[in-house]
């Protein structure tokens, strides 16, 4: 089966920075694939230049096997939803839906029909004759969507579409973008920088960093497996020790692991979640010692801040509330760290100095907003 | 826009005493350089009795002044309207060579004297200029007629609705015209169902000021009129006529047709100022919450 969507060999530089650098990526047909990294990895350029928004300065996108590198972006027939909804503002619920449909012509009676489904979906049927201005956030994003749905689409390509939200809502949108992608069935990709998000809802994860695909997979593969520390670091909650491998094993701090790497520098990383914590130590090499400088309760678990001599940052573990309750953790005491998986990467060879900030758009438009704020 | 009143009651406030005497220098000033003589124009309109005021108004030297007036911002306006629309369209959705140079030749006409600016003209199309003998020839008369007072109007205009739209465009973005065109809309459908209802009201804004200076434009119009009685004389041409002939209860009656059309042009704008507010913040609103 050909991939629904398929970006080959892309490259996109603005003036001299370069956003994308031969990335390749591949969407099955009717599948939710996030694209994920930090800002200016280049995931939303990359969607832009999947849309037909952005041009690329080198490379081919395909769709179903079609090269559509050159077709004009109105001939596409994708869906895009942007971070901030781009509504009509002057035009009511109802109108922003059937504004795709309006444009081709499509007869009164199918575009009523249409449109009464896609609200019942989003169910916002009631307030069809509302503007745009009278919605909250959540209610404008699902109007967004359903505006992008209504002239069937054959895929859907959604630009950090839940980014502006509160967490709350943002919470209910994820499941329901999960629950519509299944009903409908249209092939999605989507940008986010939460990797939360991704692993929710996402089929497989594109993660991006400094113009490049790091890894592709599924959110399991992903976390399991992560390809190389900076994506165990932009995943998050966890710890960086830096040491040395020497003959198979690996010397960071007072802990040994065994490792298949060549002799040099390494860095081993700790997921908060495998750290075992005791009051005794294990055996030589299998445990840190650690004084706990902060207890605090997140929700189902007890996160612990740590000291570690040798390590100025501050290291981070993860327990229950009843092994919390059982050890009788407080600030002061000391505790040993047992890791149930370390992860040993090399050390990153020095790299010329990145840029801190990639433009998010192209164009004079991009430049300005990057000079002046909006006004408020 | 209006900065908040409020801030006079934060660290920055003033002593009273202090505001006061703001207030009043600020007010004292409107009062000498604007209510006063708006006061004396009308006052001295009427000061030989309304059936002079009447007459000056209706003979035909003026109704021929205010025609030529009306006539010459009916074709400068929207001409720069058209401009402006392309100019701010331009600068603020494509990426060209040379864009900086086309911000800043937009504004040439607000920082040359208008006398240049007619000057200019004359240069071009008048009797020695470089086009004139062709233009001679073809008996085709633009300086001392109506296409050369049409020419100094459209170019002291053209600046104020470009200086208008662009700042106005450059907020609102172009993630509409984007998601219009992923619609499917071609450019024409994204201009009249997209872009237009988002702009009108900046757009009308730049119309209405640049109608307030087409239709009292003096200086250029001035170099390129000739002063024909009741053929080449604008409003304000027409009141520095009469002026000059000791005429001056005609004179100041025929300012008052113009001080009522900048009445008119003051309400409208302070109505758009508030239409366009109100849509601003609607459209910032959003991504202000969004945050």
């Amino acid at each position: 089966m050909k991939p629904a969507i398929e970006a080959r060999g892309i490259r996109k530089c603005f003036g001299r920075y370069p956003a994308l650098d031969d990335v390749s990526v591949a969407v099955q047909p009717g599948e939710l694939v996030a694209l994920l990294g930090p800002s200016g990895s280049g995931k939303t350029t990359l969607l832009r230049i999947v849309a037909g928004l952005e041009t690329a300065d080198a490379g081919t996108v395909f769709y179903g096997g079609e090269d559509v590198t050159h077709r004009p972006v109105r001939e596409r027939n994708v869906g895009f939803v942007f971070q901030h909804y781009a509504l009509f503002e002057h035009l009511n619920v109802f109108e922003n839906v059937a504004f795709g449909l309006r444009v081709r012509r499509v007869p009164e009676r199918l575009v009523q029909e249409r449109v009464s489904q896609l609200l019942e979906l989003i169910r916002l049927d009631h307030l069809a004759r509302r503007l745009p201005a009278q919605l909250s956030g959540g209610q404008r994003q699902r109007v967004a969507l359903a505006r992008a749905l209504a002239p069937s689409p054959r895929l859907l390509l959604l630009d950090e579409p839940f980014g502006a939200l509160d967490a709350k809502v943002r919470q209910e949108l994820r499941e329901w973008l999960r629950r519509i992608h299944g009903e409908l069935d249209v092939t999605s990709l989507f940008v986010t920088h939460d990797q939360a998000e991704a692993f929710e809802i996402a089929d497989r994860v594109v993660v991006m960093n400094a113009g490049r695909v790091v890894q592709i997979g599924t959110p399991t593969q992903v976390y399991e497996t992560p390809a190389d520390a900076f994506v165990v670091d932009f995943l998050g909650k966890a710890n960086r020790l830096t040491g040395e491998v020497r003959g198979g094993v690996g010397h960071f701090l007072g802990l040994r692991v065994p490792c298949h790497m060549p002799d040099g520098a390494a860095q081993a990383w700790l997921r908060h979640a495998d750290l075992d914590v005791a009051r005794e130590p294990g055996p030589p090499g299998s445990t840190l010692p650690a004084r706990i400088s902060r207890v605090s309760r997140i929700g189902p678990i007890v996160k612990l801040d740590l000291h570690v001599d040798g390590m100025r940052a501050p290291v981070g573990a993860e327990v229950t509330p009843e092994q919390a309750a059982a050890l009788a953790f407080e600030r002061g005491h000391t505790v040993h760290l047992r890791p149930r998986r370390v992860r040993v990467y090399p050390m990153p060879a020095p790299q010329p100095s990145a840029p801190a900030q990639a433009p998010r758009r192209s164009g004079l438009l991009g430049f300005l907003r990057s000079r002046k704020p909006r006004p408020a | 826009m209006r900065l908040a009143p409020r801030a006079a009651h934060g660290a920055t406030a003033e002593s009273p005493a202090a505001r006061l005497a703001i207030t009043v220098i600020a007010l004292l000033f409107l009062a000498l350089f604007l209510v006063v003589p708006a006061v004396a124009v009308v006052a001295e309109a009427f000061s030989e009795g309304v059936r002079v005021f009447v007459a000056a108004i209706t003979e035909p030297d003026a109704r021929s002044a205010l025609q030529l007036t009306l006539l010459a911002a009916a074709i400068a306006v929207p001409l720069n309207m058209v401009f402006g629309l392309a100019a701010a369209w331009a600068i603020t959705r494509f990426h060209f060579r040379g864009k900086g140079l086309l911000v800043t030749l937009i504004d040439v006409p607000f920082a040359v004297s208008p006398v240049i600016g007619g000057l200019v003209f004359v240069l071009l199309f008048g009797a020695r200029g470089a086009f004139g003998s062709w233009l001679d020839a073809h008996g085709i008369r633009v300086i001392f007629a109506v296409p050369g007072i049409v020419l100094a109007t459209a170019f002291v205009t053209f600046p104020f609705v470009a200086r208008e739209l662009i700042p106005f465009m450059q907020a609102l973005g172009s993630d509409r015209e984007e998601a219009a065109v992923i619609l499917g809309a071609s450019g024409p459908q994204t201009f009249l169902r997209v872009t237009l209802p988002s702009i009108k009201w900046g757009l009308l804004y730049g119309v209405i000021l640049c109608n307030a200076r087409a239709m009292g434009e003096f200086g250029a119009v001035s170099v390129v009129s000739g002063h024909i009685r009741g053929q080449t004389n604008t409003l304000p041409l027409h009141v520095e006529v009469l002026y000059n002939e000791y005429s001056f209860a005609a004179a100041f009656a025929v300012s008052t047709l113009l001080l009522a059309l900048a009445l008119l042009t003051l309400l409208a704008k302070r109505f758009l100022e508030w239409r366009i507010e109100r849509q601003l913040a609607r459209t910032n609103g959003i991504r202000e919450r969004a945050r």
